[in-house]
């Protein structure tokens, strides 16, 4: 049985708004095991990022009503803000979304750098050692030296360069290396990667998204990806978390959802991945609910080709259709449960690969909506 | 940024070039901007003489004496000649002298009176910008009370409540000075504070304090080194303003403003003891204006 090194339970965030409390993340359930990287999907503004913010404790004017963050055995939101400090950065670290801005415009890489190390190594030296150190300079040429080697293991071909320059004088690709590197130099136990690479255009975000992933094997780094692309969780995730307006909607280790994708989110997600055979894909009708307004039950019930009476009236809460494989859907209920599951795989449909990889596998183009429409 | 886009239109160094030359490049690039402006590089050549003649007054000055209370009547009120540039006042004493001793009791006041404001203005600006909430409520309605409240009459009134002299007159402009940084920092770090770097470096482990002096702080600093340059031609005026209304230094001490209140009685007669330190007021209030108008529009930012 692996180690579970973070679990988030029932977690609710609330926003008070001017149009009333928007509930933006409601019961949300997810794991993350030692040395595994999982990826939590789903549209922009489904709350992923206030998800992983709650995480990290960098959620100002949000009120977290209720759930635990459990992170070693500790619930996060029961710390002190001293103690989660203490924890940013060393223990749980996270990767900026857009490398144009995440780097200080005044600073040269190489100040950004060592700065992380300083109030780091700072925060375990004794008076008498740090004024130690500020007279001899020691820990200014170690810094500099091991904010160069990192800069290195990014695959920065002139890391001595890099180091004494601004941000502006580098290119997307090079900041996202070194947004990395930065991350990765107080050599974190879990790291959340908030959508890496997708600024930039699509070669340079799989150069970046393979350099990631190497280097969090090489270090054994937990990662929570956070990504709106189901081919990229594809490629760098182990398990797939699927998130809809605020609550997960399915849960599957990677090869499973993408052969048996259950949850008519999940479905729409799939299909609206362009692929070459097929073009661009229908997409899902509708938008997300307001959050101060939520539906009552089932929060996609509107946009949902399956609806159901039912699903406007009872709160469709998770359940297992296989050991690992969590949904929550109504349809995988009750007495025909089975039927309709098997006749929803037997709909694959073709999520054809990532744009990166060329072609899809497969040339066949199945038309889900319509079909689904039949089968309810 | 004012910074990127001065950078981004060089082409990226290949990786022969060290940094240290890149950087020097760059530096020079920016001051060559700055140069383009003729007005600027007149203020810049005014304020270096200023300053030349400020430090070495003892040596330029024919009567070095006459910086005190010297008295010699034999050649009082003579008008401007080769032996006195500018004139000799009521009491004989050189006005030229004078006028250099002048020049270092000004800029020495404009420096620790903006030295104080800074600090004082742009720390609270800092906190009550990136805090928010009620203590930026707090700190910037006392702000405001200050702002609301003329400079000249709020430094008279604390001169008069704390006795005439010229240390009193740099605290006393310095404390009405202050709320101007502490308005255009706040306002600075409220846009600052919402750029991704600085949520990216609290996700690093910074804390508040480092956040705000580490990483906001050097943003801001380009419209306050600008503002600040502006500034000291008005903080001077302000300080000759008190000193001819007799509230700064006291006599003898030849500062500009108590030259100017001593010769007004003579200007039908001996115009030269008046007019004299006014144009050497003029010069330096110029001199920085033109210094901070051709800052401002290489750094191009807005002030105020």
């Amino acid at each position: 049985m692996p180690e579970t090194l973070l679990e988030v339970r029932n977690l609710h965030v609330q926003f008070d708004t001017y149009d009333g409390v928007a509930e933006v993340i409601n019961g949300v359930d997810f794991k993350l095991n030692r040395g595994e990287t999982a990826a939590l999907v789903g549209e922009t503004g489904c709350g992923k990022s206030v998800t992983v913010k709650s995480i990290m404790g960098l959620l100002p004017g949000a009120d977290i009503t209720a759930g635990e963050i459990i992170y070693k055995g500790q619930d996060l939101l029961e710390l002190s803000d001293a103690e989660r400090h203490a924890r940013r950065g060393q223990e749980i670290s996270m990767i900026m979304q857009d490398p144009m801005t995440s780097l200080n415009p005044v600073l040269t890489v190489g100040e950004q750098m060592t700065d992380v190390l300083k109030w780091q190594g700072e925060r375990r030296l004794s008076i008498t050692d740090w004024i130690q150190d500020k007279v001899s300079r020691k820990s200014d040429a170690d810094y500099r030296e091991r904010a160069i080697e990192m800069l290195a293991d990014v695959e920065i071909s002139a890391p001595e360069r890099v180091f004494s320059s601004y941000p502006v004088e580098l290119s997307g690709g090079m900041r996202q290396r070194v947004l990395i590197a930065i991350a990765l130099l107080s050599e974190p136990n879990f790291l959340i990667a908030d959508e890496p690479g997708t600024a930039l255009d699509v070669t340079t975000e799989a150069k970046v998204l393979d350099l990631l992933d190497e280097l969090v094997e090489d270090r054994n780094t937990s990662v929570l990806y956070i990504t709106h692309d189901l081919g990229v969780a594809r490629e760098v995730s182990e398990f797939i978390n699927v998130m809809y307006a605020g609550e997960i909607v399915e849960q599957a280790p990677t090869a499973e959802l993408f052969d048996n994708p259950e949850h008519p989110y999940t479905r729409g997600l799939l299909e609206s991945i362009p692929t070459l055979s097929s073009g661009i894909g229908g997409g899902i009708e509708g938008h997300l609910p307001d959050y101060t307004d939520p539906p009552a039950a089932c929060r996609f019930a509107d946009r949902c080709p399956y609806a159901e009476p039912k699903c406007s009236e009872v709160v469709p809460y998770p359940r297992k259709t296989s050991d690992d494989h969590t949904v929550s859907c109504h349809l995988f209920d009750g007495e025909n449960a089975y039927d309709r599951h098997q006749a929803l795989v037997r709909e694959n449909v073709n999520i054809g690969s990532p744009p990166w990889q060329g072609g899809s596998e497969d040339e066949t183009e199945p038309d889900v909506v319509a079909d689904g429409g039949n089968s309810k | 940024m004012n910074m990127a886009t001065e950078k981004s239109n060089t082409r990226l160094p290949s990786t022969e070039d060290t940094a240290q030359q890149e950087r020097f490049k760059q530096i020079k690039r920016t001051f060559q901007s700055f140069l383009q402006n003729t007005l600027s590089v007149v203020g810049l050549l005014m304020i270096l003489t200023l300053v030349f003649a400020a430090t070495f007054a003892p040596f330029i000055a024919p009567y070095p004496d006459d910086a005190g209370a010297g008295v010699h009547f034999d050649r009082a009120s003579q008008p401007p000649s080769l032996e006195h540039p500018m004139g000799t006042d009521t009491t004989g004493r050189d006005i030229f002298s004078r006028v250099l001793f002048g020049a270092r009791l000004s800029l020495m006041m404009g420096v620790i009176v903006l030295s104080i404001a800074i600090s004082i203005g742009v720390t609270l600006g800092l906190i009550a910008g990136y805090i928010g909430g009620k203590t930026n409520s707090i700190i910037m309605r006392i702000t405001d009370i200050f702002l609301a409240i003329p400079p000249t009459l709020l430094a008279m009134a604390v001169v008069a409540a704390t006795g005439a002299s010229l240390f009193n007159v740099m605290v006393a402009i310095a404390f009405s000075w202050w709320s101007w940084y502490a308005r255009l920092t706040q306002g600075e770090v409220l846009s600052i504070k919402e750029e991704e770097f600085i949520e990216s470096s609290q996700a690093l482990g910074s804390n508040w304090l480092r956040t705000t002096f580490k990483e906001v702080l050097p943003n801001v600093l380009s419209p306050i080194t600008v503002k600040a340059t502006l500034d000291m031609g008005f903080v001077i005026l302000v300080g000759a303003g008190l000193s001819f209304l007799g509230l700064g230094a006291q006599p003898p001490t030849p500062t500009w403003g108590a030259m100017i209140a001593q010769g007004r009685n003579y200007v039908t007669t001996f115009w030269w003891i008046a007019v004299f330190p006014g144009l050497a007021i003029s010069f330096a209030v110029l001199g920085f204006n033109f210094i901070g108008d051709g800052l401002r529009d290489a750094f191009d930012v807005e002030v105020n």
